[in-house]
Formats: C-alpha cells, sequence, structure tokens
C-alpha cells in the first residue's frame, strides 16, 4: 500500500491566471504520465499528473472548481496530502516524436517530452491553449526539442485548435510515434489523425476518480479502469474502445455522453 | 483431488471464493472481468433505489494494516444498474445483488428489481458503518434486521443473505435476528468502525472523518464473528474480513464459513488473487486429509 505523506509545499510558480504549479518533496519515484491523489486539506483530493519528477516533484493545476480554486490560495510551507504514485507511464518507444497537448494536458506530456529527448529522440510538440497567456511548459518544451504552437483566438503561433496543427505536422514529417494528453474530444482528433497514418499512439485519459488503486470503479472506461490500466493508452487499445470519446462516468457511476 | 464446488441455500459456485460488495462491482464490464479472473460468485456495489455520488475524497486511507474507507454508497440507482448486470449475465458470471435503502420498503423494492434482472441472491448491506441513517441504526437493532430482511424475503424468490456489522456487542444475536426473519444464509463481516489522523493538519483524513477498515488486521475479528454466528445458526455462513490466501480463506471455512469473499487483497495482488486462493485452498485442504471444502466448513468447532 502506498502511504499517504503530508508534506509542505515548497515553491508555488503562477503559470498563468488560473494555472500554477506546485512543488514539494516526496519520497517515491514516478516515472513520466503517473498520477498522485493530492489531498487539499479542507476540500477533497484529486488525481493530478507529475509535471516535475525527481526528489522535488511538482504538480500544475489549472482552477477550476471549489477545491483547485481554493489551493490557488496555498502559500509555501502550507501542507498538502500525497499518495502514489499510481498509474502506467509513457512507454519511451521511438525515435522521431510527437507530442500533442492541449491545455493543462501538457502538465502530463512535459515529463515524457524530456523523457524522450534524454534518451536520444527527436521530439516535436504541438503546445495548445486557448489563449497565448494560458500556454505552458513551451519553454521546457524547446530545450527537449522543436516546438509548435497554437491558440484558439490566434493570439499566439497556429490560430486554431492544436489537432489541425498537430495534422500539418504530420503531413509535413515523418514520426514513429504520437503522445497526447488535453480534452478528450481533441484526443480523439489527434489519435484518429495517427491511426490513419499507421503511427502508433499513446493518449493520457482522464475520469473521475475516487480511490486511485484499482478498487473502487469510479474510472471505469469499457471493462478496464483508467487508474490502473490507464491512464495512458494506446492506439490500439482506444480503437477497441466503446468509451473513448464518447462516453464517461458521472459520480454516481452512470454512464453519460462525453 | 479436492472438490472446490459448493453450494449455499441452493447457489452453487464452482469454487468458495466470492467478490466482495464494494470493489470493481458497479459496472458490467468490471463485474465480467472478475468473473473472468476466477471469482466463484460476484457480489455487486451496494445498490439503493436512486443515484447516490458519495462522500468527497478523501474517501480511502491506505495504511500498512490495510484499508480504511468512507466512501459513502456511491451508486448509479437501481434503474441505471440494470443495465450493468444484464452485461454481467449476459457473460454467464454469477452475480449476487447487494442492495440498500433508508427502509425496509426501499429495501424491498430493489431488492425485487435486482432479483428481476436475474441475480441469483440477494446480498443485504444492513451494515455500511459511516452513511448516516443507511445502516448504521439498522445495523444496530435486532428487531430492525429481522424486519427488514423479512421485508426483502417476502419481495423476492431467490435466497437473501444479510450482511451484518461487527460494531455490535454480540453479532450471533443480530445472525439469529435474521434467520428469524427468514435469511437464507448469513454474510459477516463488513468493515470495523476506525478513524485516521494526519498530525501535520491536526485533522482526520477522511472527508466524513470516520470509516470503516478492512484488510488483513480485521480478519480476526471476522474469524470470530463467524465462529460464534455458526454455533447460533442453522442456515450457511460467508465470512469475509481480511481474506488474502488460501490460508487465511480456510480460517474462516474452518471457522464455519461455506464461501469467503475477498475485497482489499485486491489492491496488492490485483484479480490474481482469486484464482491464487483457491488452488491455495485445495492444496493446503490435500495436505491436512479433506476431500472436500464441504467437509472443511466448522471443523475447527469441537
Ligand atoms: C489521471 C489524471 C491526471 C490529472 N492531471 C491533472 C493535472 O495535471 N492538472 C490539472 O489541473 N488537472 C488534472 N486532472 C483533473 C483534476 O483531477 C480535476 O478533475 C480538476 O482539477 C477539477 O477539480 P475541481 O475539484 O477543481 O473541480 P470540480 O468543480 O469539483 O469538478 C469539475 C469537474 O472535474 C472533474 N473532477 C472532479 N473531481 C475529480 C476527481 N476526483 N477525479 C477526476 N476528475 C474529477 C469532474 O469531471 C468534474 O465535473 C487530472 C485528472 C486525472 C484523472
Ligand atoms: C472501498 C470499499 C467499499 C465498500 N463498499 C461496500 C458496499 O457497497 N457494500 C457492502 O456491503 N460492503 C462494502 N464494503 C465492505 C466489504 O464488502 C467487506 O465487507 C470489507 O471490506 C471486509 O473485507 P476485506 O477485508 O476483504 O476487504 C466496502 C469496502 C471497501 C474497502
Ligand atoms: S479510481 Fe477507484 S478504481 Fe480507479
Amino acid at each position: 500500500m502506498a502511504r499517504m505523506q503530508v508534506v509542505p509545499l515548497l515553491e508555488i510558480v503562477t503559470e498563468s491566471h488560473h494555472t500554477m504549479t506546485y512543488r514539494f518533496r516526496a519520497d517515491f519515484g514516478g516515472t513520466a504520465g503517473q498520477f498522485v491523489m493530492v489531498w487539499i486539506p479542507g476540500q477533497d483530493e484529486l488525481p493530478m499528473a507529475l509535471s516535475y519528477l525527481g526528489p522535488v516533484k511538482g504538480i500544475t493545476v489549472h482552477a477550476y472548481g471549489d477545491a483547485t480554486r481554493a489551493l490557488q490560495s496555498f502559500r509555501p510551507g502550507d501542507r498538502v496530502g500525497v499518495r502514489g504514485p499510481y498509474g502506467n507511464t509513457f512507454k519511451l518507444e521511438g525515435e522521431k516524436v510527437l507530442a500533442v497537448a492541449g491545455g493543462t494536458g501538457m502538465a502530463s506530456i512535459i515529463a515524457a517530452v524530456e523523457a524522450f529527448a534524454q534518451q536520444g529522440a527527436a521530439v516535436t510538440t504541438a503546445v495548445g491553449a486557448r489563449t497565448a497567456e494560458e500556454l505552458l511548459f513551451v519553454d521546457r518544451a524547446s530545450a527537449s526539442g522543436e516546438v509548435h504552437v497554437s491558440t484558439d483566438d490566434g493570439t499566439r503561433g497556429f490560430h486554431g485548435f492544436v489537432p489541425s496543427l498537430a495534422e500539418r505536422l504530420l503531413e509535413k514529417h515523418k514520426f514513429d510515434q504520437v503522445l497526447t494528453c488535453g480534452p478528450e474530444k481533441m484526443m480523439k482528433l489527434v489519435v484518429d489523425a495517427a491511426m490513419k497514418r499507421g503511427l502508433k499512439v499513446q493518449a493520457s485519459l482522464e475520469r473521475f476518480m475516487k480511490c486511485g488503486i484499482g478498487i473502487c470503479d469510479a474510472c471505469a472506461f469499457d471493462d478496464r479502469l483508467v487508474c490502473v490500466d490507464g491512464p495512458v493508452f494506446t492506439g490500439a487499445q482506444l480503437a477497441a474502445s466503446k468509451d473513448f470519446g464518447a462516453y464517461r462516468r458521472t459520480k454516481d457511476g452512470r454512464r453519460v455522453e462525453l | 483431488m479436492v472438490d472446490l464446488r459448493t453450494e449455499i441455500a441452493g447457489v452453487r459456485l464452482r469454487n468458495p471464493t466470492m467478490l466482495a460488495s464494494g470493489f470493481l462491482d458497479e459496472t458490467g464490464g468490471s463485474l465480467v472481468r472478475v468473473y473472468r479472473a476466477g471469482a466463484g460468485a460476484v457480489v455487486t456495489k451496494s445498490i439503493g433505489p436512486e443515484p447516490r455520488e458519495g462522500y468527497s475524497n478523501p474517501t480511502i486511507v491506505e495504511l500498512d494494516a490495510g484499508l480504511l474507507n468512507a466512501v459513502g454508497l456511491p451508486n448509479p440507482g437501481i434503474a441505471a444498474f440494470e443495465a450493468e448486470l444484464l452485461e454481467a449475465l449476459a457473460a454467464k458470471a454469477v452475480v449476487i445483488g447487494s442492495v440498500y435503502g433508508k427502509d425496509a420498503a426501499e429495501y424491498a423494492k430493489v431488492a425485487g428489481r435486482m432479483a428481476e434482472a436475474g441475480a441469483a441472491a440477494i446480498e443485504m448491506n444492513l451494515s455500511c458503518p459511516h452513511a448516516k441513517g443507511l445502516g448504521t441504526e439498522i445495523a444496530q437493532s435486532e428487531d430492525a434486521v429481522q424486519e427488514f430482511t423479512r421485508a426483502v424475503k417476502d419481495a423476492v424468490d431467490v435466497p437473501v443473505f444479510p450482511k451484518l456489522s461487527p460494531n455490535v456487542a454480540d453479532i450471533a444475536s443480530f445472525a439469529l435476528a435474521a434467520e428469524r426473519g427468514g435469511a437464507d444464509g448469513i454474510v459477516a463481516i463488513n468493515t470495523v468502525k476506525a478513524m485516521a489522523i494526519a498530525p501535520e493538519l491536526r485533522m482526520p483524513i477522511l472527508a466524513n472523518r470516520f470509516g470503516g477498515l478492512s484488510g488483513p488486521a480485521i480478519r480476526p475479528i471476522g474469524v470470530r464473528a463467524v465462529y460464534d454466528i455458526y454455533e447460533k445458526v442453522d442456515i450457511p455462513v460467508i465470512g469475509v474480513g481480511g481474506i488474502d490466501s488460501g490460508h487465511a480463506a480456510l480460517e474462516y471455512v474452518m471457522a464455519g464459513a461455506s464461501a469467503v469473499q475477498i475485497g482489499t487483497a485486491l489492491v496488492d495482488q490485483g484479480l490474481a488473487v482469486f484464482e491464487r486462493a483457491t488452488k491455495e485452498m485445495a492444496s493446503l485442504l490435500e495436505d491436512i486429509g479433506f476431500h472436500s471444502v464441504a467437509e472443511a466448513v466448522g471443523a475447527a468447532h469441537g
């Protein structure tokens, strides 16, 4: 069993008006793609991708609802609970890699971009956001390879959605591996574009989670679990899936359209 | 060869292991997957009349000794759950439907629909230690246990197994009350009321503050409960609480259990736990000279 550790926040970095990175020390490992369950005391406990690996880990959080908004008022020294790391990881196979991230999806993919670069793969990253201010980790991705940027409102880079940018990159260059994380409808477009070209693809999914350890069935995805069989799924698994891009489960377990 | 087949109140099982309620059993896909992994039967998440979100997180604390949980009975409600149950039945899984409600009529209504949809038996969750108004009060009153059991018995034609709480002074008297209500078998035990605190934050970790302990730490409590119940009632007992091996399962069998349920052990061992525990039971029984599980039931009683 993975014990929860209550740790002080060491550093808090404002990435955009609604997104912040929280750094902390925890004595567990963690590989690219894995997540931790983060207890925001008095609020909630939520799954968050590890955006920084190593001894001083990091999570990058979009202030979305009450709990994540409350976290924005935390200061260095304030404590959170963390348990993990959970889930599977991006497989570091491929020489020419295209990473496609939408919004906070970049938080989960950046560790994989860096890990691929470290082992000598050529990585191209397509980073999408609604507007220029919300683009995440462009500098970190640039340090690991080529970066292309898209914004929905055209304030920087390609004017449009990131799957269209990815489509252009796939037309122009040869890749042997595609990674993606972001809103599921966005990932569906990226996965389809990669599969159409016979490319290997890995997508990191999100589902509502309670336990994070494969017992509560909250994160059921087809007959699998996002928390232990994922969050990273392969193109072949997604192509065979009834749920991908179509259904999610509500907090009470009902299956609803995405 | 040891005969592992078992029968509880007419429900035939290929082996005596079952999935405990609350683990990978809220969706059809997961129920099928667990059954295929080797469980003799799968018990559903406790289902109520209406959808319920459960408590907010944290709902689970991982401990060295097991798990502490207060998930608060999240479930899609019986109407939406029917599709999940049918998916599991279509794959030929033996499914026992676990039900709860706020009064006897609600239990009966959910149980009726569960049985109509094809559940092989009904398990009554009379014992959730942390959902307000949905268990604690029922689990603490022998009269309520008898009355609720009777209501469900009258509503269905399949066997009815009330599941009891260890959070009472004398669990066997509750088993007797269930038997008086017409129960076909008893399931024991549910989780043991407990709490975990984060000293750094001076607060309990679970959002609900307290919850139920499961896993190896509660096995001796469960074994004792089954032993006591077996002495008092004439109906079969299903043992649950901290079973993580064939050896642990046989403790329960010899205390008087005809079948066992496994939950928390899934965290460390995954779905392989069912096949592993079943094989271990067989080889251990053979070693000590038993030919069937049935022969070993209650063997520890003088
Ligand atoms: C594997 C995984 C990794 C994630 N990584 C990140 C990350 O790096 N950065 C980030 O900002 N967000 C991440 N998320 C999403 C995050 O867990 C929350 O969904 C999100 O922060 C909203 O939380 P909230 O309580 O503020 O919003 P709320 O207003 O409470 O909820 C808004 C919506 O968020 C979702 N949500 C709420 N609670 C949960 C939960 N326990 N599990 C999953 N979804 C939930 C639901 O769809 C809900 O409708 C990740 C999710 C998963 C499953
Ligand atoms: C996360 C979790 C959820 C549970 N949900 C239910 C439930 O819905 N209904 C029920 O009767 N028991 C529920 N239980 C109790 C288990 O079925 C079982 O009685 C208990 O966990 C002891 O068995 P174990 O030690 O093998 O886990 C739950 C337990 C846990 C840990
Ligand atoms: S979050 Fe509980 S099974 Fe995945």
